[in-house]
């Protein structure tokens, strides 16, 4: 490891520590509206006034260590791939909300990973996901008798 | 003597098919993993709590101490052969393994690790058979108050004590206190942090957190810096053997890493990082071929890989005895337990010891197995490295979703697993650890349940934390351990230069 370097303000530090200020006073603000119902002892307002206090502590720590230029170094990052799969999530539970089903989403989650993860044969990923998803549908919904989301598709076999 | 008899039963329960079944697969999915990078054991028991839901609770959780004894197998195999440790526990071993594996000595390195893991296993799991009805019969006595006490140390220790950096590791764990604090309180009935959205009344899910951070985060986070590095495998060549010099330079590393292994990991300490660091310089430290260290010292694998399976063994005494997880996989472990609704510690050893010994029994069997099925087969786990990463990456998504969605099917939780995906990235890119958010999010609540009990008794003086003896030690240990690392910063440079 480098050692720190002391005069550089670290941005994406301060960010993280102005989330956990955020945090913080969103559990203080919703504490407030709790009642105090509690006959001896602790209500249930002790716990998130302690953990709000302490992540506002905290916020000021790691507010101090990003100011020190502290953190620790990062190597560079492509966003694309993470879109890719931020994507192929934000697919897979629109699928789940709008009743496509379990095996298209699965597919679709699946040749969206792998392309970012570089592969560049969609149509062919999406047809393994395709399958994958099947085999797990049948495995799981059937076997384990869980409760997988139905589409048209989960109907047409599960009839 | 007691414990012995209670060992004898426990085998007859652990030799059972099914159950002999479930170790089996424990330890096939636990090799599998381990090999994998990418997927550790915390993540594949949190992976499969939903679907072991419907399960007998015996079967799976002896399947579970497969998963996590299996992990510590498989993890050796990648840190030698392709120098990504699948996990920290094995950075260690990587470190003079894949120089072993580089000169072509890569077979004596996976013997050594595989019969050193054996060795260390089945004297820590002795340990463990011993220890943790001694730790029982202390918990016996606990009040809540010493409960409270005890998780305030592990909560401690676990993010503050022994990170790389006491703040980043204190803000995990809040940031699983305060996941924690999400839902009804079950004293009073109200709602917490949950903005109106009924499906956060339940609180969150702990599946749900350990999948979204470790699944989808690690997913994120690798594909994200996949130009950076690229891996390379080692083949194994040669012979898979080890010579009668290697044996002899073996013996005693095993023995001293399981010496470090063990206490660290039965300690409420967290991670089996520092034992095998600690073995490593040890073993340099002690051998007679300095020269060798840094070039593929067979000794700097065999530490470390006894240590790492130590601790693991050693983890479970307080996660058994105490109902205390003092890391990611004893998290889910005690999760995993939750399921089922049993809550391990000492009520559970007198209410169901067939269930704990025979998991503590089991766990020699998953040993041997483990020796058998690395040994000779360690060919064919080889061959799961040669899945391409884009697969891989994507089945590991595929099955993070399908777990969580047999859960609970709903759109709040997929959206959730994605968040914390999104957060297990951030923590990864500035090395925030996650091991504590995890335990945050199981322990918290329990520390609150225990300190509210504990108050509600003294009728509110908060003193009593202080009046019982127990108590009062474990809080200083807790107050101590977080003020030294701030008070010892030099302990870090320490440290890297051990390394």
């Amino acid at each position: 490891m480098t050692t720190p370097n002391p005069r550089r303000v670290d941005k994406p530090g301060l960010l993280i520590a102005l989330a956990l200020l955020v945090l913080a006073g969103l559990i203080w603000q919703d504490m407030s509206s709790l009642q105090l119902s509690s006959v001896y002892g602790l209500g249930p307002k002790a716990m998130p006034m302690v953990v709000s206090i302490g992540l506002a502590i905290l916020a000021v720590g790691n507010a101090v260590s990003a100011f020190r230029g502290e953190l620790p170094e990062r190597e560079s990052l492509r966003w694309t791939p993470i879109l890719l799969i931020i994507g192929g999530l934000a697919l897979l539970i629109a699928f789940v909300e709008f009743n496509v089903g379990f095996i298209p989403a699965t597919a679709v989650l699946f040749a969206c990973t792998s392309a970012a993860f570089g592969r560049r044969a969609f149509i062919i990923d999406l047809v393994i996901g395709l399958v994958a998803g099947l085999v797990i549908y049948l495995l799981f919904a059937k076997l384990l008798t869980l409760s997988l989301p139905m589409g048209p598709l989960e109907r047409l076999i599960g009839a | 003597m007691e414990s012995f008899f209670a060992l004898a039963h426990g085998v007859t329960v652990a030799l059972q098919p099914m159950n002999l079944l479930f170790a089996l697969v424990g330890v096939l999915l636990g090799t599998a993993v381990g090999v994998l990078p990418g997927i550790g054991p915390a993540l594949t028991v949190a992976l499969l709590l939903p679907i072991t839901f419907k399960l007998d609770p015996g079967g799976s959780i002896i399947m579970f101490a497969g998963i996590y004894y299996g992990g510590m197998y498989g993890g050796s195999t990648t840190a030698i052969l392709i120098n990504t440790p699948g996990e920290s526990a094995s950075m260690a071993t990587a470190l003079e393994g894949n120089k072993m594996a580089k000169a072509g000595r890569g077979g004596p390195a996976l013997a050594t690790s595989a019969i050193g893991s054996f060795v260390a296993g089945t004297i820590a799991t002795l340990g463990l058979a011993f220890l943790a009805p001694t730790l029982v019969e202390l918990a016996v006595q606990f009040g809540p108050e010493d409960y409270f006490a005890l998780m305030c140390v592990a909560f401690v220790t676990v993010s503050a004590t022994f990170g790389d950096s006491p703040v980043r590791g204190l803000t995990s764990l809040f940031v699983g206190l305060a996941l924690g604090l999400v839902g009804i309180d079950k004293l009073t009935g109200q709602a917490r942090l949950t903005f109106g959205v009924p499906e956060l009344l339940d609180g969150v899910e702990v599946t749900t957190l350990a999948v979204g951070l470790f699944a989808v985060g690690e997913a994120l986070y690798v594909a994200s810096r996949r130009h950076i590095q690229e891996e390379v495998l080692e083949p194994v060549r040669g012979s898979l053997w080890m010579t009668k010099e290697d044996w002899k330079r073996s013996w005693k590393p095993w023995l001293r890493g399981t010496l470090f292994g063990f206490p660290i990991g039965a300690l409420p300490a967290g991670g089996a990082e520092i034992p095998t660091f600690l073995s490593y310089s040890a073993e340099k430290r002690l051998t007679k071929y300095p020269e060798e260290f840094g070039k593929g010292a067979i000794e700097g694998v065999a530490g470390p890989e006894a240590a790492n399976n130590a601790s693991a063994a050693g983890t479970l005494v307080p996660l058994l005895a105490l109902g205390l997880p003092t890391s990611a996989t004893a998290a889910m472990m005690l999760a995993g337990f939750q399921q089922y609704g049993l809550n391990p510690g000492p009520l559970l050893f007198a209410e169901r010891p067939e269930l704990v010994w025979g998991l503590i029994a089991s766990l020699f069997i998953a040993n041997t197995m483990l020796l058998v099925l690395n040994l000779p087969l360690v060919g064919l786990w080889v061959k799961l490295l040669a899945i391409p990463q884009p697969w891989l990456y994507a089945g590991i998504l595929v099955f993070a979703t399908m777990g969580t969605i047999a859960a609970k099917p709903s759109v709040v939780e997929l959206t959730m697993l994605g968040v914390f995906g999104v957060l297990g990235f951030l923590m990864r890119r500035f090395d925030y650890p996650i091991a504590p958010v995890v335990v945050g999010l199981i322990l918290g609540p329990i520390a609150e349940a225990q300190l509210r009990r504990a108050l509600s008794i003294s009728l509110g003086d908060p003193m009593i934390l202080l009046q019982s003896p127990i108590s009062a030690t474990l809080l200083g240990i807790a107050v101590i351990a977080l003020i030294l690392p701030f008070m010892l910063k030099g302990l870090n440079r320490f440290k890297m230069q051990e390394d």
